[in-house]
């Protein structure tokens, strides 16, 4: 079982996760980010950092999240990302969204 | 950034300690400016800090990590300097006469005090000693645990204590493939250790367990968790924070003590109970430790624990604090003796007056104090060579004779352990587990691992 980012990853890209990671199973594109599920050791380090606790671990991901286990599955067709990036123009108009 | 750097100034940093801290500031430094060399020193002979002596054998994933690591050891330009601890083989220096800079990455290898009457007797320990022991530590191989008693105690309620819990009640079965030592593994199965009491001096809302780590002593196949029903307090000042995001993490804490309930299970054989609210204040015994007395704390409406006058007194045969590990000061290094931790601001060293030590940087526990995990490291080893970079016109006006640093070495008839080197070790701890059908044996004799890399 691995970690999840799931949807609430979206138009924010904070990256904080991917510098916390100590594998760097981080892979994303221009809206958000995935996680190789091979890569990563579930160490949890992800879930604390990110602004708007888009990352579960699959153990006690809430119901309404599961499809995102097939979205992650597709983290390598995108590159890794390990080192922060400025976030998107509309994170902190999202993460007001998201209530956070 | 990377290419601010040309072959003529070319710089050697020292890195001090090969824990996560110490290879996450390499893989930074290489990101910027990969023609630097990188001398990493580390004063045992074996690499990986407490991702070896720390991270509990029964959690192999994470030690997967490892394989990262190989990956920044393989980089030509990294040099693993094994068995060369600063402050004994070499000095401060001689290493910042020797290098354009130095990140000081050694971790926290002692213990926060208890600071009460009784803890030189037989019987307590920090939980760091057994951590350290039962992972094959050569520095810890000499300590003796009395397992003869049915009762433990452990002091203070966080992810090192719930290893420990783990490793007092797992059986030989659940633990013989793992690495921790086989004679870790055969003092156990005698052990007749039965109920551990887990003591927080504050409330179950102010536990610093991951509810991960809880949620395992949870699952232990023959452990009954229960809590202390007097204790178990939550009031509204709790309910409120333990409502916002932050604490999100502790509320599920919270969430699981309840799901455990006040009852024991007595037909499991061990039994963990978490008690909460209570400050040691004496430990008891002739010789050997018999009891321990707690006070019974209140909080204070800002969460600080402040006495009842009510004591209550647990009998025991072992305890083990858990209260932190602590960093130690190196000579001539700024200090802080309250948190024990390098004085730097965001990873550059300052002395007591502020003013900066050049081409002097800090990360990991070292730099921050004993908490976070490994991938906290890595972040702050970014932060730590983001303010190198900014440095980077100074640092470089340094002049440095080429192959100063391992002529030192040589010249002090130094025995220093390459990668190659632990290689071998690394080869043989694995082909010696595998004959038992465990994932590795430790070698925990540094003779015995300079005879290997002799060979
Ligand atoms: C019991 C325990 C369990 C843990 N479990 C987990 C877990 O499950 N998941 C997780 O993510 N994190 C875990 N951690 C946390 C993790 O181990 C630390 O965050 C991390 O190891 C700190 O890295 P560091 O590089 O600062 O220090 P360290 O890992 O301690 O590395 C410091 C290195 O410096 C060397 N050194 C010391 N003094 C000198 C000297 N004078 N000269 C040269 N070298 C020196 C040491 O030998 C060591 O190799 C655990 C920690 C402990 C104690």
């Amino acid at each position: 079982m691995a970690h999840i980012v799931t949807n609430k990853c979206q138009r924010c890209r904070f990256t904080h996760c991917v510098e916390v990671c100590p594998v760097a199973c981080f892979h994303g594109d221009e809206e958000r980010l995935y996680i190789d599920a091979d890569t990563c050791i579930d160490c949890s380090a992800c879930i604390e950092v990110c602004p708007v606790r888009a990352i579960y671990d699959q153990y006690d991901m809430p119901e309404e999240y599961q499809t995102c286990i097939a979205i992650n599955s597709k983290a390598l067709d995108f590159p890794v990302i390990d080192t922060k990036h400025e976030p998107l123009p509309t994170a902190m108009e999202r993460k007001k969204e998201l209530g956070y | 950034m990377s290419d601010s750097l040309n072959h003529k100034d070319k710089l050697t940093i020292a890195v001090v300690g090969s824990g996560p801290s110490g290879f996450y500031a390499t893989e930074a430094l290489l990101k910027n400016f990969p023609n630097t060399s990188v001398n990493i020193i580390e004063k045992l002979p074996v690499p990986f800090g407490l991702v070896r002596f720390g991270v509990a054998p029964d959690h192999p994933k994470l030690k997967q990590v490892i394989m990262v690591y190989n990956r920044i050891a393989e980089n030509p330009n990294v040099n693993f300097f094994g068995n060369v601890e600063l402050d004994k083989d070499i000095t401060i220096e001689e290493l910042q006469r020797t290098h354009h800079a130095v990140i000081l990455c050694y971790g926290a290898r002692s213990d926060r005090d208890l600071n009460i009457p009784g803890t030189s007797l037989k019987g307590y320990h920090s939980a760091r000693e057994f951590v350290a022991w039962y992972n094959g530590d050569p520095e810890a191989q000499h300590h003796k645990f009395d397992f003869s008693h049915k009762n433990a105690v452990i002091i203070g309620q966080g992810n090192v204590a719930a290893d420990v819990c783990r490793i007092l009640t797992k059986s030989v079965d659940e633990l013989k493939k793992t690495d921790i030592t086989t004679q870790a593994i055969e003092q156990l199965s005698e052990s007749k250790i039965r109920n551990i009491h887990i003591i927080g001096r504050r409330g179950p809302a102010q536990a610093k367990f991951s509810s991960k780590e809880i949620r395992e002593l949870g699952e232990l196949s023959n452990c009954s968790n229960f809590i202390e029903q007097q204790s178990y307090v939550i009031d509204d000042i709790d309910k409120n924070q333990l409502s916002a995001p932050a604490f999100a993490d502790i509320a599920k804490c919270v969430s699981i003590f309840k799901d455990f309930g006040y009852k024991k299970d007595s037909k499991k054989q061990h039994s963990i109970e978490y008690k909460f609210l209570l400050s040691p204040i004496k430990i008891c015994g002739d010789s050997k430790i018999e009891s321990i007395t707690f006070m019974r704390n209140r909080l204070t409406d800002n969460r600080k624990a402040e006495p009842t006058g009510d004591t209550i007194t647990i009998d025991c045969g072992l305890c083990f604090s858990s209260i932190g590990y602590r960093g130690q000061a190196i000579n001539n290094i700024p200090f802080d003796d309250v948190k024990g931790t390098i004085i730097n601001d965001k990873g550059r060293v300052i002395n007591k007056q502020g003013t900066v030590i050049t081409g002097l940087y800090t990360s990991g526990w070292i730099k921050r104090g004993p908490s976070g995990i490994i991938g906290t490291n890595r972040a702050d080893s970014v932060e730590t060579i983001e303010t190198l970079v900014k440095d980077i016109e100074t640092l470089k006006q340094k002049t440095i004779e080429e192959n100063a640093f391992i002529n030192i070495l040589k010249a002090k008839k130094c025995r220093y352990i390459s990668y190659e080197d632990w290689k071998k070790i690394d080869d043989i701890e694995i082909k010696n587990g595998s004959i038992i059908g465990k994932s590795r044996e430790k070698i925990t004799d540094i003779d015995k691992m300079l005879s290997i890399a002799n060979k």
